[in-house]
């Protein structure tokens, strides 16, 4: 989806604005809000890629005028209302009105430290050979499809070129629909900066984007 | 400044002086114990569980681990060649494995080349080496402009570079997790890498700061 998320290219925002030996955490129900998005996921009630798209699918200005840590929080009570795991009337009162729906797992304090050292890598198992090859000439294809992608909209048409192959990783744009893993080839392009952005743009420059198979085509 | 503000700033206020109103935020309070309280109550997690992945990227991941490889891979030529062929792996010998650190590459500074990281869809960064990552890192002037004008994010940061080192920015598309490795700097010869760890500042191994100098750390 075109969305507020993503930003690369535009010119809008300002200046960056780093804090000074900032804190991990700014407030005590930020922690909270990183510690229940983190031990949601083990429920296996959605993956990686269904919720980003709910972060990312949240109201525009929503999106883009709270901090990361409330789109966390209104991410997850999206994905939950979803699925029947808890009801607005629950969320606005906190009182219990349905009991909670089975998930698959709830991970205990002492399983915690190994779950979270574990991960959940992405990779998998190639089923085929890979289509591109380092040194090729690719073109990001344009498309703009209405479900989640990991193509930013900046690299959509222009032509760069292969630097690395990582593998086969799962593929968002299936997976994010419960569609599947589908795993494809996942590259590495380096696109030439003027390419990108124009000839104003300081020549030299590069920006590496990782980029699954069905994302290019030939060039 | 103003809440209005795309996600650029550190929120709170806590540590600074900006007039804000600080109302919506014990409203995030509030909505967030609720919606623990629900999630206890309904038995999709365990509250101590959650207090362990707090504890975890409060205290134990955070990007001393990334200032270890670092150190070590300037010091251990052996080491870094491991690093360049499965950083993962080199990483995980470390000790430092885990969530978004599942599939790691790094990107090694030279004089001609400089490396940034950033993640224009969302906020990925790698949190086995860096821990969770700092406001700006997920905020739209970083993520809009870091592929744009790399030069002008990074004079923001008060680095100025050579103007014929040229800059490579690695969006974190996919699942891919980078890790700069800042140049070495002058005057270290002979350092152990416990010594060499304290040059390795958080912003230097996103690409948005340089190592510091032995002068920066002896004053």
């Amino acid at each position: 989806m075109n969305g507020p998320h993503d930003m690369g290219g535009m010119q809008c925002y300002g200046p960056v604005e780093p804090e000074e030996n900032e804190p991990v955490f700014h407030d005590d129900w930020e922690k909270r809000a990183l510690a229940m998005t983190v031990g949601m996921g083990f429920a296996g009630k959605w993956n990686l890629d269904i919720s980003r798209f709910a972060r990312e699918s949240l109201p525009y200005d929503f999106y883009l005028t709270k901090s990361y840590y409330q789109i966390w929080i209104a991410g997850l009570q999206k994905l939950m209302l979803e699925r029947g795991m808890v009801t607005a009337n629950e969320l606005e009162t906190g009182k219990l009105e349905v009991p909670g729906v089975e998930v698959k797992r709830v991970v205990s304090a002492e399983e915690m430290p190994a779950a979270l050292a574990a991960g959940a890598p992405v990779s998998r198992d190639a089923m085929l050979e890979p289509g591109f090859s380092i040194g090729e000439r690719v073109r990001a294809l344009n498309i703009n499809p209405k479900g989640h992608t990991r193509l930013p909209r900046y690299v959509r048409g222009k032509v760069g070129e292969i630097v690395g192959v990582h593998g086969c990783h799962v593929f968002p744009d299936s997976n994010s629909k419960g569609e599947g893993e589908n795993p494809e080839w996942l590259y590495s392009v380096s696109f030439d900066a003027q390419e990108l952005f124009g000839m104003e743009t300081e020549e030299g420059n590069t920006v590496m984007v990782d980029c699954w198979g069905s994302y290019l085509e030939h060039a | 400044m103003s809440d209005s503000k795309p996600n650029s700033h550190n929120h709170d206020g806590h540590s600074h002086d900006h007039h804000h109103d600080h109302s919506h935020w014990s409203d995030m309070d509030l909505k967030v114990k609720t919606l623990e309280s629900l999630l206890v109550e309904k038995g999709y997690v365990d509250p101590a569980a959650l207090d362990v992945i707090v504890e975890t990227y409060e205290t134990k991941v955070g990007p001393r681990n990334g200032a270890a490889v670092v150190a070590k891979a300037w010091s251990d030529e052996n080491y870094l060649e491991h690093l360049r062929e499965n950083a993962t792996e080199a990483i995980a010998e470390l000790g430092f494995s885990g969530r978004q650190g599942e599939h790691m590459q790094i990107v090694e500074n030279t004089a001609d080349r400089h490396n940034m990281v950033v993640c224009t869809l969302c906020s990925c960064y790698p949190w086995s080496v860096l821990g969770l990552p700092p406001v700006w890192y997920k905020s739209a002037p970083y993520r809009s402009r870091a592929v744009i004008e790399p030069r002008a994010v990074l004079s923001e940061f008060g680095v100025k570079l050579p103007q014929d080192t040229k800059i490579t920015v690695w969006d974190s598309t996919a699942e891919m997790r980078y890790l700069v490795i800042p140049q070495r700097p002058e005057g270290t010869q002979g350092w152990s890498e416990i010594k060499l760890a304290e040059l390795v500042t958080r912003d230097s191994m996103i690409g948005t700061g340089l190592a510091l100098s032995p002068d920066e750390i002896s004053s």
